[in-house]
């Protein structure tokens, strides 16, 4: 044990003598502006203690003396992933509709909030993941299209009084066109290049937004957006119909359900069709696509649409839960995060970016107790996942190991 | 008299102000193997990929059954039947040989035939069926070789271009290999052959040119080709 500590030792002290480094500029400076010692190294200690404490186990866990504790552990676990994939599709879907269902009844305002966001995130998740997962078209500007839908929906209701469910297909409309527009000078470039663009792209977008007083109320944003309705039946004098609008949480909840299961699903038909194929083969190789007879262009243009209609739906969405919106909710900031959702999930894997999802959504919440250090935990977090599942919490099934990385 | 298939016409092309292709003209006849062999940077991948459109024609004209083809995007061609197997494989090496395969077939919309066609491919090539699961990246470069072949194939084309399939290959899978296009070709694919390779590929081959710096020095048929001492001592490693 000792000679193990020995070999593993000389690392483990550069590493935690890199992490002060990297913490006392994070940590040590003060309101004032002077630079202190002693903030960074107390975090920095328990930081010490707990690493120790990990690095210990695991040398344990190397010799073989956990085995008796963890065997059943993994036994059990492999039990859980057998009997959830014998069990039939069907099934597991609907059991996950029924607790997504019930979820307003156990809970508070509070959890249905976080979970609206986590909803509404979702249809950017898988939005982008037609562009970024599915096209391998890296988008850092995606974020301008949930924009175009909200800015939509909010002028669309204000101005003229349009409901939410008859200006939907019009946000999701306009935001495509958007797509289009954008994409149609910038799916020339490929790479870096592209990336580079679509961000200029989307600040151009944000920027429009702020800029124009006249139709968006510039940096103010924009009040007095109605809620979704739904027209109900009153029997009480005789009958007549009334609008109901779902101001309460937990009806704002269904209808972000609703989005959601429509968004998941054509994703999934997408990535079943022809035309999901021919994205990733766009992604793999796209001069070889083209000479399978892909129309490279047209269905990058399409990719770019898709992801841009299914942003702007949750654009609108954004929108109608908000009441209000203003620039400052599509910053880059935004693009990056939804980003960070897909890559983390897994790209191209439906479950796997609903849990990316989740787990960015609901660790800062969690991480809330930390109070300052919240999002240094959240980045420790991140770095951890991504150094253990680096393809992703669940990797897609159809991309596996490019020949390059499998040689490593 | 035989129509040809393919007809390249004083062909110039090349990447801005290089000029890779100067004047070049050969001819593909329906039912033959054609070879076109050369050292590196003669300018045959760059011919290659002329024909398929990916680079553009500066001047001259490509027929393909009598009508010009060079103005036509590169992704309509697998469409009229002509598709290539392009250099170093460039199979999809994410999605599965399966799913590579129906890549091929794009532009088909006979969904049994496709089937029986994909059949076909793992007649010719049953490792293929062995993996069809797999990703075409974990394929060894044989197996990879065989993919971008039959994905060419699923096509269904009438004239299949094959840039050097011996590329980086161990010569018994080699061997395999240039069977296996002379098995296609017997069925009735023409198969232009672009190699390095140049004994092998003049064996099966029914005529062949000789490329050098975007020329064509010599044409004939494949067997004056490998008697003759010049080629034979340029790219026959052969001296006397």
């Amino acid at each position: 044990m000792i000679q193990e500590f020995k070999s593993k030792g000389k690392k483990y002290l550069i590493g935690l003598v890199w992490l002060f480094l990297l913490l006392w500029p994070l940590l040590g400076i003060n309101a004032d502006g002077t630079l202190t010692f002693v903030k960074a190294f107390s975090v920095w200690l328990y930081i010490v203690c707990a690493s120790m404490i990990v690095v210990t186990i695991y040398i344990i866990h190397k010799k073989g003396l956990t085995l008796k504790l963890t065997k059943p552990l993994s036994s059990a676990r492999n039990k859980i992933y057998a009997y959830t994939a014998s069990m039939p599709k069907p099934l597991l879907f609907s059991i996950i509709g029924i607790i997504a269902f019930l979820f307003p009844f156990f809970t508070e305002r509070y959890a249905q909030d976080v979970a609206i966001n986590v909803l509404i995130y979702i249809c950017l998740g898988l939005g982008l993941n037609i562009v970024v997962g599915m096209a391998g078209l890296l988008d850092l500007g995606y974020i301008a299209f949930y924009g175009v839908g909200a800015y939509t929906y909010a002028l669309l209701n204000t101005f003229y009084g349009i409901s939410f469910w008859l200006s939907l297909p019009i946000a999701a409309g306009f935001s495509g066109i958007a797509g289009c527009i954008v994409g149609y000078p910038t799916l020339r470039m490929r790479g870096d290049y592209l990336a580079i663009v679509t961000l200029g792209f989307g600040e151009i977008i944000r920027i429009v937004f702020n800029n124009w007083m006249q139709l968006t109320n510039g940096p103010n944003g924009i009040l007095g957006i109605k809620p979704p309705s739904v027209i109900i039946p009153n029997f009480t004098n005789g009958f007549s119909l009334e609008y109901l609008y779902l101001k309460k949480l937990h009806y704002l909840y269904y209808v972000a359900l609703i989005l959601a299961i429509f968004t998941i699903i054509v994703v999934a038909r997408l990535s079943a069709s022809r035309i999901g194929r021919a994205w990733e083969a766009i992604r793999e190789d796209e001069t070889a696509a083209e000479m399978m007879g892909v129309n490279t262009f047209s269905l990058k243009l399409l990719a770019y649409a898709a992801g841009a209609v299914l942003g702007g739906i949750a654009g609108s969405f954004f929108a109608a839960r908000m009441r209000f919106v203003s620039p400052e909710s599509f910053t880059f900031i935004e693009s990056a995060m939804v980003l960070s959702m897909v890559v983390l999930g897994g790209m191209g894997s439906i479950p796997g970016i609903i849990l990316g999802v989740i787990a960015l959504i609901a660790l800062p919440e969690v991480f809330r107790e930390f109070e300052l250090y919240r999002m240094l935990a959240f980045g420790a977090s991140m770095t951890l996942m991504m150094l253990f599942r680096p393809k992703g919490i669940i990797p897609s099934k159809r991309m596996g190991v490019r020949s390059e990385e499998k040689e490593e | 008299m035989k129509k040809p298939i393919l007809e390249l016409k004083n062909v110039t092309s090349g990447y801005n102000e290089i000029q890779v292709l100067k004047n070049i003209s050969i001819k593909a006849f329906e039912g033959e193997i054609v070879a076109v062999i050369g050292g590196n940077g003669a300018g045959k991948t760059t011919m290659l990929m002329t024909i398929s459109n990916i680079v553009p024609v500066t001047s001259g004209e490509i027929l393909y059954y009598g009508e010009p083809i060079h103005k036509k995007p590169a992704d309509v061609l697998p469409g009229i039947g002509l598709c290539q197997a392009p250099e170093g494989r460039r199979i999809f090496p994410r999605l599965s040989v399966e799913d590579n395969l129906e890549m091929g077939a794009f532009l088909r919309r006979d969904n049994k035939k496709i089937s029986e066609d994909i059949e076909y491919i793992y007649q010719l090539f049953p490792i293929l069926k062995d993996r069809k699961k797999q990703h075409g990246g974990s394929l060894s470069g044989g197996e990879q070789q065989m993919l971008a072949i039959g994905r060419a194939m699923m096509s269904r084309p009438k004239l299949l271009l094959l840039d050097e399939p011996s590329l980086g290959l161990a010569p018994l899978i080699v061997l395999k290999i240039f069977e296996i296009i002379k098995e296609i070709n017997k069925k009735g694919t023409t198969v232009l052959l672009v190699e390095q390779n140049a004994n092998l590929s003049l064996k099966i081959a029914q005529r062949g040119y000789v490329m050098e710096t975007g020329k064509i020095i010599a044409q004939d048929d494949a067997n004056a080709l490998l008697n003759n001492e010049e080629i034979k001592k340029a790219y026959l490693g052969v001296s006397d």
